[in-house]
């Protein structure tokens, strides 16, 4: 009943083009963000900080990241576990090496070295389509995996392979406590995705969304693949780039290869199919069932056991998470293959028909 | 509706969250001593991690059964990591403030070890890494939270080099002699090179490195690399599956196996049981961990928790080496509870800052150890603020094809070699961290 959009009239192209044409659409966002600046750091303990919702939100971003180049440009990509690391790593040594460098500052170069990093292993996409790119983009996995581990310069030669940061701050900001580095990787979220959403809905945006669904055709109109398949390579290893240094900065602050892994790139690809191709919410969608999910029937099952009186062992409770999690991704793909963020769409269809469906 | 909707889910959401967070806190009035366990019984280690875990809970246990600390009980939850360090730390996010507060950590898995020296300090929680973690650690002074206790690394590598040197009939022999270190591709297995790059410079033998990636069961170029270039003993620093392919694969390519020489981690019963005959000859180092099963703790153990149906795995593992480990790991947890307790009064219930107290003042001589039931199982420890790891005895033991037989020499590391490393590699931490390293003006506070 509420969620209706009659009366609402747009009376320049600027409203009809804004982000949100419908009015509770921008009530809700603004809802949301409230929530999550203000109501989240008053209500939340330190637990969900750390353990859920910052880890949550730095995936959100990758997975963002994932989306523009699997999503809008249909280039399949298993290589997003590597930009996180290049991103971490580039990051680690702009903060390290350069006496003074702004925290800002380093996080945006990592990204920015992923971009450039990004394009290079986009050239092959000129070339080859699909599975066979995928199999191209693991070559970077497996390259930077063998980078970090083997070039002792870029983990500044640590006798182990591990590099920590610590003492983060951003002009006097200490990022030290949990609500800090929430509102840190929140803020920077808020900013990536009102870019994402901007840049799928220009030219740029465009373009990507012709060479995915005909690249053939999008070059008879008129659109340069070369230009357009390696800027969303740019854009999108920027995003991972940018989340891999606030994995390793902020959530982790110590890490090594291994915390981005081929593992994390499946993760990534999973969070984007499962959530919905092509769509912002979806790569929030994604990111909300691979990182929560897992961790909630984590928790769950032993309240549930106790509940029940049945003994389940801290062994079983991980083979049955990974069990009921296996079998909510098939349920998820044959209920919805558009994923998540589908059935959130077609939700809100039938708000606005609602009670009155036709 | 949509924001009505949302605003309501998200509020109840808020309300059972932040209830499951909360509703274990009530119960920390009663006088208890929590002990999270991070184990790992899945995934590529279960092998060597659940029996680690079943001897950790089973000791707490048996300290329960014989009312608990001076009186205080021991609660534990376990927490399962999997061996990944993102859920290790999540783990350990989840339990840190559970039942009044986390006594101690032991990850029981270097790269967690890394990630949570940067949390450990703040949430003034100890970690408990005996036998792994960080090497330079047992400094004391920079790292205050960190109990490297009965070893590192970087004894490892040094006992190493002496048994080696010691079966060539000297250390002047191992002059133009080729040492290959077979290592899990991860920080522990990277741990011990510094070292080894160290004494080779000074012996003048060459270490060659050969990493194995994770999880470790293709090391078919690694083997080959071995075959060509023949080296004088191969040194195994492998976990989980890694230990028994290594073996397997140099039984393929005939290497002997009485030239390999494999770290604590790599020298227990899941490693070797399955190649049986082909490991014969195979040697590993101990971490005071002998199996024993006709020794005082086993038979109490057996007793007082596994005769009454509280024992948390199979009864045939009780005694097993990497049993033994776990068991020795919570018996020093605890302990240092009880030394913590001798100062800030008995039967009270500990905080974090007080174990580590108790646990940089731990001194536990062979009579108390006897008296626990440890006699011929471990010697004796003592801690002080600037040195967190106490002593490092390592014996070495040999599999003869269907049991492990420990020789009677101890080794110890030189400390003369590894005291220099340890104050550089601590230094520059304490220096890219900006840490003060404490005085021992500090240390008596």
């Amino acid at each position: 009943m509420l969620y209706r959009e009659n009366g609402q009239f747009k009376t320049s192209y600027a409203a009809d083009q804004q982000i949100f044409p419908i009015a509770q659409d921008r009530w809700a966002i603004v809802g949301i963000l409230i929530l999550a600046f203000v109501a989240v750091p008053l209500l939340v303990d330190e637990y969900l900080f750390r353990a859920i919702l910052i880890p949550f939100l730095i995936l959100s971003l990758a997975a963002l990241g994932v989306n523009i180049l699997v999503g809008y440009c249909g280039q399949i990509t298993l290589g997003a576990g590597a930009f996180m690391a290049v991103g971490a790593y580039a990051a680690f040594n702009f903060h390290v090496r350069i006496e003074g460098m702004p925290l800002l500052v380093s996080l945006l170069l990592g990204g920015l070295t992923t971009a450039v990093v990004g394009i290079f292993f986009g050239i092959p996409s000129l070339r080859v389509r699909g599975l066979y790119l995928a199999v191209a983009t693991l070559a970077a996995q497996f390259f930077t995996d063998w980078v970090f581990l083997r070039i002792p310069w870029f983990t500044d030669n640590s006798s182990s392979g591990s590099v920590s940061v610590s003492n983060l701050q951003v002009m006097g900001w200490q990022i030290n406590n949990p609500v800090s580095k929430y509102l840190f990787c929140l803020a920077f979220l808020t900013v990536f995705a009102l870019l994402a959403k901007n840049m799928t809905r220009s030219a740029i945006g465009r373009q990507w969304m012709a060479i995915r669904d005909m690249d053939v055709a999008a070059e008879v109109i008129g659109i340069r693949p070369l230009f357009a398949k390696l800027s969303a390579f740019a854009v999108s290893s920027f995003f991972i780039g940018t989340a891999g240094a606030l994995w390793g900065f902020v959530h982790l602050a110590s890490w090594e290869p291994a915390a981005f892994s081929v593992d994390r790139s499946f993760q990534l690809l999973f969070m984007v199919i499962i959530g919905g191709l092509g769509s912002i919410m979806g790569s929030f969608f994604g990111a909300a069932f691979i990182v929560i999910l897992p961790i909630a029937l984590n928790q769950l099952l032993p309240i549930i056991s106790d509940l029940t009186g049945i003994e389940i062992s801290t062994a079983g409770v991980s083979h049955a998470e990974l069990i009921i999690f296996g079998g909510l991704i098939i349920f998820f793909l044959i209920k919805e293959p558009h994923g998540i963020a589908r059935l959130w769409s077609t939700g809100k269809e039938k708000l606005r028909l609602w009670p009155f469906p036709h | 509706m949509n924001l009505r909707k949302l605003a309501l889910t998200a509020s109840l959401s808020a309300v059972v969250l932040s209830s499951l967070a909360t509703a274990p806190a009530v119960a920390a009035a009663a006088k208890e001593q929590f002990f999270p366990a991070l184990v790992y019984r899945t995934g590529a280690y279960a092998p060597n991690g659940t029996p680690w875990a079943n001897g950790y809970l089973d000791y707490l246990k048996l300290v329960n059964t014989k009312g608990g600390i001076n009186g205080v009980k021991i609660v534990f939850e376990e927490c399962e990591t999997g061996y990944a360090t993102d859920r290790g730390v999540e783990c350990y996010e989840r339990l840190k403030g559970k039942h009044g507060g986390a006594t101690v950590f032991q990850p029981l898995s270097t790269g967690i070890t890394f990630a949570l020296t940067e949390k450990a300090p703040k949430d003034k929680i100890p970690l408990i890494t005996s036998g792994y973690g960080r090497s330079e650690s047992s400094n004391g002074a920079v790292f205050t939270w960190n109990f490297p206790l009965l070893g590192t690394y970087w004894v490892g590598a040094d006992v190493a080099i002496q048994y080696i040197a010691k079966q060539m009939g000297g250390v002047d022999k191992l002059k133009g002699k080729k040492i290959a270190l077979v290592y899990h591709d991860s920080p522990y297995g990277k741990e011990p090179i510094a070292v080894l790059e160290e004494l080779a410079k000074k012996h003048g033998f060459e270490v060659q490195l050969l990493p194995v990636a994770h999880p470790g069961v293709e090391q078919k170029a690694t083997w080959l690399q071995i075959r060509q270039s023949r080296p004088d003993y191969v040194l195994l620093w492998g976990w989980g599956v890694m230990n028994s392919t290594s073996l397997r694969e140099a039984q393929a390519t005939g290497y002997p196996r009485d030239k390999m020489l494999g770290v604590w981690w790599s020298g227990a019963d899941p490693d070797v049981k399955d190649v049986g005959e082909g490991a014969k000859g195979y040697s590993a180092m101990t971490l005071q961990d002998a199996a024993d099963s006709n020794s005082k703790i086993v038979k109490d153990l057996l007793a007082a928790v596994h005769a009454k149906g509280d024992g948390t795995g199979p009864k045939d593992e009780v005694g097993s080496i990497l049993y033994m480990r776990g068991l020795i790991s919570a018996m020093l947890g605890v302990e240092g509870v009880r030394k913590a307790q001798e100062r800030y009064g008995k039967g009270k219930v500990m905080t974090g800052e007080q174990v580590r107290w108790g646990l940089e003042n731990l001194n536990l001589d062979q009579a108390t150890l006897d008296a626990m039931g440890f006699a011929g199982i471990m010697r004796p420890v003592q801690t002080s603020c600037l040195d967190h790891m106490g002593s490092a005895w390592v014996q070495i033991r040999t599999w003869n094809g269907k049991k492990w037989e420990t020789a009677p020499d101890w080794f110890q590391a030189d400390d003369k070699t590894l005291r220099p490393m340890v104050m550089l590699a601590s230094g520059k931490y304490a220096e890219d961290k900006k840490l003060k390293p404490r005085t021992p003006e500090e240390c008596k506070m």
